[in-house]
């Protein structure tokens, strides 16, 4: 019996040696080796908005499943919607002397500066789905000047007079300095003469809180019951919009264009169950894809003068709608959370 | 009175005639105000914020205050729902958001009465931890959506019964209570004498530390109630309102309806007309298009006549340091 137990392990000593080696051994195509070489050990902050959105959710997966790979390592600080936290954190991770600095500003102009000190102390910043006007060394995410113009687009098509609507819309604002927000509803003016004929009864903020919003389109429906349709500004809060619609008995009278990251349960179970109309999603599991491929990029490729050449990804704007609508055009933040990016 | 007639006048009446001015003027001024529907909406649209601003009343009457309401509202509902769309049981999982209230609810009365930190910093802690450790604990996403499959309490917070909006009727329900348990009841009898001046309560034999306690996890409760309304009325509880200026529009409403913030003065009814005067505010401001900065000015502006009003016509008693005239 002892001797079986010594022979076993003899074997799985045997067994881990050879295979060890093994694995170690990787073939060498001439490039992971080198790859591999430069990733390890590296050290990427990131500073999302929240992580208890699908958004930072996401992405943290879509960064960690390279991480893991390649051996380097992800330190998430969050902001937690507080443009303080976010710049403390962001000092925090320039003082760390981290390789890369991953941040998702709340605001326009807060951490603006924050990106240059980054640079001056040598650490690369890459902007995701929403910018300060200086970019940094990379902008990963969503064109928002496009989502606009879909947003407007779908709106024109439920409601212009052309189309069999009376024009009258509603816009309910998320926070009015958020980048999105800001560059969204600026962009929108751009489009009202390429998309005639609507006209805006009542244009409020509700802090991308659906409460609120709830509060705001009700009120306006009071005033306007013939109102035609809202633009909204994000799914979580536009929700709020979709309750005040129903509450008025008008649903499939009054029409709902929001907008989102094209997650199943906020964008594609939404358009299901007839609380929108459509949702402009800038498909933030595409947002994952490419942001992990330019930290891989920057890690193994710091910019030898930082912040002089950034390079831009944008995500394409896809209108999800009633018509076009699939569960396929959706991602599932349940499978990610359970099966990895 | 120095004052002469207008110290006739509670604050409570001149903000009642506050809010009938301001009605005036907007159902002149704009269209389609003066509707059964919108006037319904008035009230619709600030019942969670008068549910919260009962519960605050009744811990300012009692001299306390609880700032920790909107977190406790937020996470134990967010938990709640988490767990039910886990497949929790409903019962059982309304049962543990009510009990993560109540705990924090037991938390602070603890604090506040037998270590005796001052109920404002201790709500003030107890809130931000309850915010973190319910992010960390208890929910991994800011927004909880809710499934249909809630089925009737659903009509809590959304619906209309006799054509009024169930959240009014939820309104009505905790006011009521509430109005009972101040007026008629022993406890209130006694939440008024601790708050008027609690160390005369604690002599003449009332127990001023259980009744602290007591008083705290009812504004708990009264909070996991606001919390399934705002949920229900919405379909989602969105746990970020904890970062959200809300407890201070619940202050607001309270001290804007004439509750002395110092304690012992007040009633249910001074929130409503508090409520009624925001809700008539919030409206005629969203239905002039006024810009939201604008908004805030005028929010702002009358928290500070209210307060400004309440310590003019309950001017403080240098020898008890309790404003009004005992």
């Amino acid at each position: 019996m002892l001797k079986n137990i010594k022979n076993l392990l003899v074997a799985t000593v045997v067994m881990g040696l050879c295979c060890t080696s093994l694995a170690a051994e990787e073939w060498d195509d001439g490039q992971i080796k080198d790859t591999r070489e430069l990733l390890k050990g590296k050290r990427v902050g990131f500073v999302p908005l929240s992580m208890g959105i699908d958004l930072g959710q996401v992405w943290l997966a879509a960064m960690e499943r390279d991480a893991k790979r390649f051996g380097y390592e992800i330190v998430v600080r969050e902001s937690s919607w507080n443009v303080q936290n976010g710049a403390q954190a962001i000092n925090q991770l320039i003082g760390e002397k981290v390789d890369l600095l991953v941040i998702h500003p709340a605001e326009v102009q807060a951490w603006a500066k924050l990106v240059n000190k980054a640079e001056q102390s040598g650490v690369p910043v890459v902007q995701v789905n929403m910018k300060s006007p200086n970019t940094g060394d990379a902008y990963v995410g969503a064109n928002w000047y496009d989502s606009a113009r879909l947003m407007v687009e779908q709106i024109h098509k439920m409601c212009a007079p052309e189309n069999g609507g009376n024009g009258k819309i509603a816009i309910v604002q998320g926070v009015l300095t958020s980048p999105a927000n800001y560059i969204v509803r600026k962009s929108m003016d751009d489009f009202w003469t390429e998309y005639p004929g609507l006209e805006i009864v009542a244009d409020q903020p509700a802090d991308y809180d659906s409460t609120k919003a709830k509060a705001v389109a009700s009120t306006v429906l009071k005033q306007h019951p013939d109102l035609c349709g809202f633009l909204g500004m994000w799914e979580v809060m536009d929700m709020g919009v979709a309750a005040a619609v129903k509450e008025a008995d008008l649903q499939g009278k009054v029409h709902i264009v929001s907008s989102g990251g094209g997650e199943k349960k906020s964008s594609c179970d939404n358009i299901a169950n007839g609380n929108f109309d459509a949702v402009v999603s800038y498909e933030a599991e595409d947002v994952g894809y490419a942001l992990a491929s330019v930290v891989t990029s920057l890690l193994q490729n710091p910019p030898k003068e930082l912040g002089k050449n950034p390079i831009g990804v944008y995500t394409p704007s896809v209108a999800i709608t009633k018509n076009n609508y699939q569960d396929s055009m959706c991602w599932d933040l349940e499978s990610v959370k359970r099966n990895g990016f | 009175m120095r004052l002469g007639r207008l110290s006739a006048l509670s604050q409570e009446q001149i903000v009642l005639g506050m809010a009938v001015v301001l009605f005036a003027v907007f159902a002149l001024s704009i269209d389609g105000f003066l509707t059964a529907g919108n006037i319904l909406s008035v009230i619709q649209n600030v019942s969670v914020l008068g549910i919260l601003g009962a519960g605050m009343a009744m811990s300012i009457i009692g001299r306390g205050i609880d700032l920790s309401v909107v977190s406790v509202m937020a996470y134990s509902v967010a938990w709640t729902l988490s767990a039910f769309n886990q497949d929790v049981n409903l019962y059982l999982a309304l049962l543990m958001g009510f009990g993560f209230a109540l705990a924090v609810g037991l938390i602070n009365g603890i604090l506040i009465a037998y270590i005796e930190i001052p109920a404002i910093f201790a709500t003030l802690a107890s809130g931000t931890a309850v915010a973190g450790f319910g992010q960390y604990f208890l929910v991994d996403t800011d927004v909880v959506f809710v499934s249909d499959a809630v089925g009737r309490l659903m009509s809590i917070g959304s619906g209309r019964t006799l054509g009024v909006p169930n959240s009014v009727i939820s309104l009505a329900i905790v006011a009521g209570v509430l109005y009972w348990i101040l007026h008629r009841t022993v406890f209130g009898r006694y939440l008024f004498a601790m708050g008027d001046n609690t160390r005369a309560a604690r002599v003449a034999g009332i127990p001023v530390r259980p009744m602290m306690v007591a008083q705290y996890l009812l504004t708990a409760t009264i909070a996991f109630i606001a919390g399934l309304v705002t949920a229900m009325a919405v379909e989602s509880m969105n746990t970020r309102v904890v970062n959200s200026t809300l407890v201070y529009d619940v202050i607001l409403i309270a001290v804007i309806g004439g509750i002395s913030l110092s304690g012992g003065r007040g009633s249910v009814r001074n929130v409503l007309i508090g409520t009624v005067m925001i809700g008539v505010l919030l409206n005629g401001m969203t239905m002039m298009n006024m810009p939201y900065t604008a908004q805030n000015i005028v929010k702002g502006a009358i928290l500070l006549v209210a307060i400004i009003a309440d310590s003019f016509f309950n001017p403080r008693d240098e020898q008890t340091s309790q404003q009004g005239d005992i």
